[in-house]
């Protein structure tokens, strides 16, 4: 956490191996870990194995094929298609909800007159900012769906309201617009709490380096880009990853939302979706374990790059 | 606090350890156990074909949808007149898939399941694993209405070959689905109109739906599959069942005959003159639905369940009825009342159920007239019985249905590879989706489903049907 003083911790004296310290470790974890083993790691373990194979989901056999389903991966037109919008998603949704998300915290807490002080009711704004993570997915995704209805939804009705009839589209059955779509609910939804994730960090910041920059005369921009960010960079780290993963799942908005779903025409297919329509309902549950392998896998170079991208010398704030 | 010299790391390398070594810990998807050995046969009679032991207990899982299920607690009572010491287990449940899956994957499945819903299991792929019994036995017994005749002979036509594969009866379907295109009869009697028998007359009378104002088609665009019904059903009638065979036999160059691409043309115009509601390719089945129930629309292709779907909507007055899909050419190799029709709601009894002979029982009882009747009345659905619905009061939506039914005779159409290739059906569908906005030209979407179709035919990983 930015703000906390780096201090080094001298070495305590090391306890005797093997004794109570250890005991005490072991019963503490023990559960836990067994826990963990039989629910996570070995379903982990067996959709890996499960991957090499032709599991019809129903069968009690599974013939072993090798790579036979990652190669099949490499010409599935689909599946393509969905990594090819999880890409985009990747590349747009983390940016611009840290972007809004950082935007809207420096406002509260320095939107005020002077610069030093935030607008007024930042806490009523950040209150409601966060309203969408209390809503669970299906519900903000049942919403967004009425009002991307293009003849009784809200956008298209505000629209012609204003004047702008010609604005008025089908969101979500126009090819070109309906991962947008998507991404704008997805943002929608994610805003809110980066706000008070970041509102809180900066919080952390000390007011006095502000009064300073502005004594010698740093403009806002100047103190957002020169001090904020370096101190921030930690949880922006954070919010990338996790946005990442976000934008590498959005499985539950397109199959509610979109035309298909995945439409129109696959223009909004993501993984996940393709992983889902080819277990329940093509019965290749080995194919779709592979999908589920080669997503695992993209999620976890995305999240090495990002924590390697910004790694760097921790700022002291001493 | 004090730290041990335990690291981090070395209790990562442990958990890693446990992690490989999971799959040794048992609980294996794939290792099923053999289960118990299904229950031996009792004495068989006329009155009891299957030998059912009147003291096994008998598990019936059921999909409870739209049609509750209700109808079969009901027939359970039934059961328990004849076998009175059979302890029945009845489960109304959505998610069958999830639910029993692993119970097929063990070997202990129950012994009647209705595998329906959007959760459904695979049927095709229970068949290939050999989980499926062979009701032959059920459909050569005697019906338990009348035991003169077989159980077959009381079906309606299609019903056992729905239930095929390879030539094997593994599964009964319960209800009757009828595909068609609605409209409300009061609506049309105030204006005047009346219900097109060929094309034709059906783009003329959309001319003059449009001059009211009156949206002439609408359809549920957020699920193209809507319109693919009577696109095809409308090829079906101009190229006859040798072009269906050919769809469903994914022969080379089916998809590219003119019938195919007559139709598509025909649906491509309805876009193209304007005659479908603007903002229809955005609209799920409900708002193109509550849309067409609220008069904004004229006609909307469904299936025969829309009746009751729409029960909570449907104005009074408003005479929902069903009429078939009209003859494109005057040529056409099927006669003009010739409609899509197949069965649904899948019954079926495992091969590896403890009770398999409770299980065929209990459907041959499920069939009977009487289970059937009560059926249609809470449903308001045609079950696939023959009959059943005769002297029945019947609402204007079943009894257009009914009727349709029995015009077309036995030129009844279905389309099996919808059913047997869901990659297929998911192409096909995407493309009429394309088509119907104007996206994708008609010889464009005949090309590119026919390239499907062809994909499909060459990928030796999916199990081929014939019919």
């Amino acid at each position: 956490m930015a703000g906390t003083p780096a201090r080094r911790v001298g070495r305590p004296s090391r306890a005797r191996p093997g004794g109570p310290a250890l005991g005490f470790l072991a019963c503490a974890l023990l559960p836990a870990l067994v826990l963990h083993v039989v629910f996570v790691l070995s379903p982990y373990a067996q959709a890996f194995y499960l991957s090499l194979t032709d599991w019809n989901g129903v069968g009690g056999t599974a013939r072993f094929v090798g790579l036979a389903n990652f190669a099949q991966l490499a010409e599935d037109s689909l599946f393509l298609a969905g990594v090819r919008n999880n890409l985009v998603l990747l590349l747009t949704l983390p940016v611009a909800t840290v972007a809004i998300g950082l935007f809207l915290a420096t406002l509260l807490r320095f939107g005020g007159r002077s610069g030093r002080s935030g607008v007024r009711g930042a806490r009523f704004y950040s209150i409601v900012f966060f309203f969408p993570q209390l809503l669970s997915v299906s519900i903000v995704a049942v919403l967004w769906g009425f009002a991307y209805n293009p003849n009784s939804g809200l956008i298209n009705g505000a629209l012609r309201a204003v004047g702008l009839d010609g604005l008025a589209r089908s969101w979500l059955a126009e090819p070109g617009l309906a991962l947008f779509a998507v991404l704008a609910v997805l943002i929608w939804s994610g805003v809110g709490f980066y706000l008070v994730l970041f509102s809180a960090a900066i919080d952390g910041i000390p007011r006095e380096y502000y009064e300073a920059a502005l004594l010698d005369g740093a403009g806002r921009w100047t103190a957002f880009w020169r001090i904020t960010l370096p101190l921030l960079r930690e949880n922006v780290q954070v919010a990338f990853v996790y946005l990442g993963m976000a934008a590498l799942d959005g499985f539950a908005l397109v199959q509610i939302m979109t035309v298909g779903p995945g439409g129109p025409d696959g223009a909004t297919e993501v993984i996940g979706l393709s992983l889902y329509r080819t277990a329940f309902s093509y019965g290749k549950f080995g194919y779709a374990a592979a999908m589920g392998v080669a997503l695992f896998f993209g999620t976890l170079v995305f999240a090495v790059l990002a924590l390697r991208a910004g790694h760097r010398e921790r700022v002291e704030v001493a | 606090m004090t730290t041990s010299n335990i690291s981090r790391r070395t209790l990562l390398r442990a958990a890693a350890a446990l992690g490989v070594s999971a799959p040794l810990l048992g609980a294996c998807v794939t290792g099923g156990g053999s289960g118990d050995a299904p229950a031996a046969r009792g004495e068989r009679s006329p009155e009891n074909p299957f030998g059912v032991k009147a003291d096994a207990p008998l598990e019936v899982v059921v999909f409870k949808g739209g049609y509750g299920d209700d109808y079969v607690k009901a027939a359970g009572q039934v059961y328990k007149q004849r076998y009175p010491g059979a302890v029945i287990d009845h489960k109304g449940i959505q998610q069958v898939g999830d639910a029993l899956r692993p119970r097929f994957v063990a070997n202990t499945p129950p012994d009647v399941v209705d595998n329906t819903g959007a959760g459904a299991l695979d049927i095709s792929a229970l068949a290939a694993a050999g989980q499926l019994t062979n009701l032959a036995e059920l459909l050569d017994a005697p019906s338990w209405d009348d035991p003169n005749t077989t159980v077959q002979a009381t079906l309606l036509p299609g019903v056992v070959e729905d239930g095929s594969r390879d030539g094997t009866c593994v599964h009964l379907n319960y209800t009757f689905t009828v595909w068609g295109l609605w409209y409300s009869k009061s609506l049309f009697d105030k204006h005047g109109w009346t219900y097109p028998a060929t094309w034709d007359a059906m783009l003329a009378l959309c001319a003059e739906i449009k001059k009211t104002g009156i949206a002439p088609w609408t359809y549920q665009g957020k699920y193209p599959d809507y319109v693919t019904d009577p696109l095809l059903t409308m090829a079906a009638k101009t190229g006859g069942m040798d072009l269906i065979k050919a769809l469903d036999n994914l022969e080379p160059g089916a998809w590219r005959q003119d019938a195919v691409r007559g139709a598509a043309e025909a649906f491509a115009e309805l876009a193209g003159r304007g005659y479908l509601m603007p903002g229809s390719e955005a609209l799920s089945h409900t708002e193109a639905q509550a849309a067409w129930c609220q008069g904004k629309a004229a006609f909307i292709p469904s299936g025969s369940w829309l009746e009751s779907e729409q029960q909570a909507v449907t104005p009074q007055g408003f005479q929902m009825t069903m009429g078939v899909v009209p003859a494109r050419t005057a040529s056409d190799k099927l006669k003009p009342a010739a409609v899509e029709a197949s069965s649904t709601e899948s019954y079926l009894v495992p091969a590896k159920a403890k009770n398999v002979a409770g299980g065929l029982e209990f459907l041959r009882m499920l069939f009977s007239r009487n289970a059937c009747r009560e059926f249609a009345r809470t449903a308001g659905t045609l079950p696939s019985v023959a009959g059943a619905t005769d002297g029945l009061t019947l609402s204007s939506g079943l009894g257009s249905v009914s009727a349709a039914v029995k015009a077309a005779g036995t030129e009844l159409v279905s389309f099996r590879h919808r059913g047997w290739y869901p990659v297929l059906r998911k192409a096909a569908d995407d493309a009429v989706g394309e088509l119907i906005t104007g996206r994708l030209s008609p010889v464009a979407f005949t090309e590119r489903v026919q390239q499907a179709a062809d994909a499909l035919a060459k990928d030796g990983s999916v199990k081929k049907y014939t019919r």
